[in-house]
C-alpha cells in the first residue's frame, strides 16, 4: 500500500510538473515584449539589452522556469500593478481563501441536501417524488449556473429583500454575517452539486439496496432506516468521493462564475480582472492554484480509499 | 476528419461491413422507433432543432437588425411591439436571443470540432502506444485534465484576446482533454479485439490496421460524444461571454447579454431573463437529447459498464 501511495505521489509531481511548465510556457507565448513595455516608446538598443538580461530574458528557457518555479515556490510571484500589491498576498492570502469558503459552503450544501434527497428518491423509487426529484436533477445539472445566480438575486435579494445580494464578509471572522452572505452564492453553485449528488445517490443506492448484507440486516430484524442510511449510505460513500474529486473542477469553475454573479473578490475575479488587464503573472498564479487544488484533492481521494473501503486496506 | 475518411475506406473494397456496427443494429430492428419510446428526447430534439432552424433563418425571423439602437426605446418591459421588452440600448432582446442562437451554435459546434479532433490525435497516440510513451502521454492528458474546461478557456483567452473565432479556439482547445481520455479508452477496448489481432496477425501493415479497423471503430463512439459534448461547449463560450473576456459587445451573445442585464436585475429582469432562459432551454433540451444517445448508442453504457 505503501508502495501504490508513493506510486501515486510521483505521478502527481509529473502532472504538476508538466502543468507549470505549460503554463508558464504558454504565457511567454502572450503577445507583449515585457521589457518593451517597461521601456515605453523611445530606448536604444543597449538599454534594451541591459533589461532583457537584467530580467532575465535572455537565459534559454528551462533556466528561466527553473527560476520561475523556484521563486514561486518561495511566494516570490511578482507584483500586480493593477491590485497595486504582490501577487502572492493578492492571489494566495486574499483571494484563495474567498474561493475556497465559498466552495466548502456550497459542497456542504450539496451533501447535505443531495444526499438525503437520493436516498429518499431510491427508497420511494418510481413514485411521484421520485419522479420530481428526477426532473429537478436533469435541469439542476443543465441550468447555467449564472442565471441561476442573477434570479436569485432578483427573487430574494431584490423582489423580498431577505438576503444581502453582494459583498463578502468572511464567515471565519464574523461567523453569522458572513453564513448570511454565503446562502445566495453558496445555493447557487451548489445547485449542480445537489443535483449531481441527487442522482448519483440515488442509482448507487438502489444497487447496494439489492446486495445480499442488505437482505442479511433486513433479516437480522434491525429497523429499516438503520438498513438505509447505515449498511446502505456507508457502502455508496466510495462512488460519492471519487465522483466530488472529479468533480472538484466544476465546483471551481463554478466559483469563477459564481463570484462574478455575487462580486466576491475570489480567484474567478482575480482572473477575470487579469485577463482584461493583460496581467500575464497573475493569469498564471491563478491557473497554477486552481490546478494545485484540484490535483491536490484528488490524490488525497485516492488515498483515502483503503480508510473508506476495508477490502483494499489488506492489498499488498 | 470524418469526411476526409469515408471516400478513402470506400475506395477499399474489403471492409464494406464494419464489426461493431452490426450488432447493435440488428438488435434495434426489432424494436419500436426511438422517437416513440423516449418522448422526453423526442421533444427535445424538436425544441434543439428549432433553435437550429431559427439560427439559420435569423435574418428572416428576427422582427428587428439585432444591433440596431434605438434612443426612443429604451429598456422597455415586454410589449406588442417588442415582446422581450428592449436592453438598455434600446436593442430589441427577441431579434437579439434569436441572432444569439446563431453564435451559441457555431461556437458550440466548431469549437467541439476543434476538441474532438485534437482528442482524437492523442487519444490514439496514447491508446496505441506503450511504455513511456503512453505514460508520458497519460500523464499529459492528466495534466490538460487537471484544470476544468473554463479555467484553461480563460488561460487561453489572455493570450489570443477577444472575440468570436478566439473564443471558439480557446473551448476548443480546452475540450481537448476529456476527448482524449474517451479516444484512448475506445482504443483500448478495440485493439485487444479479435479482428484487429487477426489482421495483426496477418501482417498488415500496423499504419493501416490502424486505419482500417481502429480508427471506424473509435470514430462512432467519438462522434456520440461530440453531440454529448456541444452542450458543455455552449456552456464554456456563453460562461466566458458572461464573465465579459470572452465575444465583444455588440455582438448578440446570450451570456454577453445576461452579464448586460445584471447591472439592471433589480428594475429590468427581463433583460437577463430572455436570453438566460433560451440558453437554459437550450442546454436542457441538448442534454436530454445528449442522455438518450448515450443510452442507445454507447457501447460501454448498453454493457452495463
Amino acid at each position: 500500500m505503501l508502495v501504490q501511495a508513493l506510486g501515486k505521489i510521483g505521478q502527481t509531481l509529473v502532472v504538476l510538473f508538466i502543468v507549470s511548465i505549460a503554463t508558464f510556457g504558454l504565457l511567454k507565448l502572450a503577445p507583449g515584449d515585457p521589457v518593451q513595455i517597461m521601456l515605453g516608446s523611445e530606448y536604444s538598443q543597449e538599454a534594451y539589452e541591459s533589461l532583457t538580461a537584467e530580467m532575465g530574458l535572455d537565459r534559454s528557457f528551462l533556466v528561466q522556469y527553473a527560476d520561475w518555479a523556484i521563486n514561486f515556490v518561495q511566494g516570490d510571484w511578482g507584483t500586480s500593478f493593477v491590485a497595486r500589491t504582490d501577487i502572492f498576498t493578492y492571489g494566495f492570502k486574499e483571494a484563495l481563501p474567498v474561493t475556497l469558503t465559498l466552495a466548502f459552503f456550497s459542497l456542504s450544501f450539496a451533501i447535505l441536501i443531495g444526499v438525503p434527497l437520493g436516498v429518499l428518491s431510491a427508497v420511494k423509487k418510481d413514485t411521484a417524488f421520485d419522479a420530481g426529484s428526477a426532473v429537478f436533477a436533469l435541469t439542476g445539472t443543465a441550468f447555467p449556473s449564472f442565471l441561476l445566480g442573477i434570479l436569485l438575486i432578483w427573487f430574494f435579494g431584490v423582489r423580498l429583500g431577505w438576503f444581502p445580494v453582494m459583498g463578502y464578509v468572511s464567515p471565519w471572522e464574523e461567523f453569522w454575517t458572513g453564513i448570511y452572505h454565503m446562502i445566495l452564492p453558496g445555493l447557487t453553485l451548489s445547485t449542480y452539486f445537489i443535483a449531481m449528488i441527487t442522482r448519483l445517490t440515488r442509482a448507487s443506492l438502489i444497487e447496494v439496496l439489492e446486495e445480499p448484507y442488505i437482505a442479511a440486516a433486513r433479516a437480522r430484524g434491525e429497523p429499516s432506516w438503520r438498513v438505509i442510511w447505515v449498511h446502505g449510505v456507508r457502502n455508496i460513500a466510495m462512488p460519492l468521493v471519487t465522483i466530488l474529486g472529479l468533480q472538484l473542477g466544476t465546483l471551481l469553475q463554478g466559483t469563477v462564475l459564481t463570484e462574478t454573479v455575487f462580486n466576491l473578490p475570489g480567484i474567478g475575479q482575480m482572473l477575470t480582472s487579469a485577463v482584461l488587464g493583460r496581467e500575464y503573472g497573475v493569469v498564471q498564479a491563478g491557473v497554477i492554484m486552481t490546478a494545485l487544488l484540484f490535483i491536490g484533492v484528488n490524490l488525497l481521494v485516492d488515498l483515502s480509499y483503503p480508510i473508506l473501503d476495508p477490502r483494499l486496506r489488506d492489498r499488498k | 476528419m470524418t469526411a476526409q475518411a469515408s471516400p478513402l475506406a470506400t475506395k477499399a473494397p474489403a471492409p464494406a461491413t464494419n464489426p461493431p456496427a452490426g450488432p447493435p443494429k440488428s438488435k434495434r430492428r426489432g424494436r419500436r422507433s426511438i422517437f416513440v419510446r423516449r418522448p422526453f428526447f423526442t421533444v427535445s430534439l424538436i425544441v434543439a432543432l428549432a433553435y437550429l432552424l431559427a439560427a439559420i433563418f435569423a435574418p428572416y425571423v428576427a422582427p428587428y437588425d439585432p444591433v440596431l439602437q434605438s434612443y426612443d426605446a429604451m429598456m422597455q418591459p415586454p410589449t406588442a411591439a417588442h415582446p422581450m421588452g428592449t436592453d438598455s440600448y434600446g436593442q430589441d432582446i427577441l431579434s437579439r436571443t434569436i441572432f444569439g442562437a446563431r453564435f451559441a451554435l457555431i461556437i458550440g459546434f466548431f469549437s467541439v470540432i476543434i476538441g474532438a479532433v485534437g482528442g482524437l490525435v492523442i487519444g490514439l497516440a496514447a491508446g496505441l502506444s506503450g511504455g513511456w510513451v503512453e505514460w508520458g502521454l497519460m500523464r499529459l492528458i492528466d495534466s490538460i485534465l487537471a484544470l476544468p474546461s473554463l479555467i484553461l478557456a480563460v488561460a487561453f483567452i489572455a493570450i489570443l484576446g477577444q472575440g468570436v473565432d478566439k473564443v471558439v479556439i480557446a473551448v476548443g482547445l480546452s475540450m481537448i482533454g476529456p476527448f482524449s481520455r474517451t479516444v484512448r479508452a475506445d482504443v483500448m477496448r478495440v485493439r485487444v479485439q479479435g479482428f484487429v489481432e487477426a489482421a495483426r496477425l496477418m501482417s498488415i501493415p500496423s499504419l493501416q490496421v490502424v486505419w482500417r479497423h481502429v480508427l471506424p471503430n473509435v470514430i462512432f463512439p467519438l462522434a456520440v460524444q461530440v453531440t454529448i459534448r456541444i452542450s458543455e461547449a455552449i456552456l464554456v463560450s456563453s460562461s466566458l461571454s458572461f464573465l465579459g473576456i470572452g465575444v465583444t459587445p455588440p455582438t448578440p451573445d446570450w451570456g454577453l447579454m445576461i452579464a448586460e442585464g445584471r447591472d439592471f436585475v433589480s428594475f429590468a429582469p427581463w433583460m437577463s431573463a430572455m436570453p438566460g432562459f433560451a440558453l437554459a432551454l437550450l442546454l436542457i433540451a441538448l442534454s436530454i437529447v445528449g442522455d438518450g444517445i448515450r443510452e442507445e448508442f454507447d457501447p460501454k453504457g448498453r454493457r452495463g459498464a
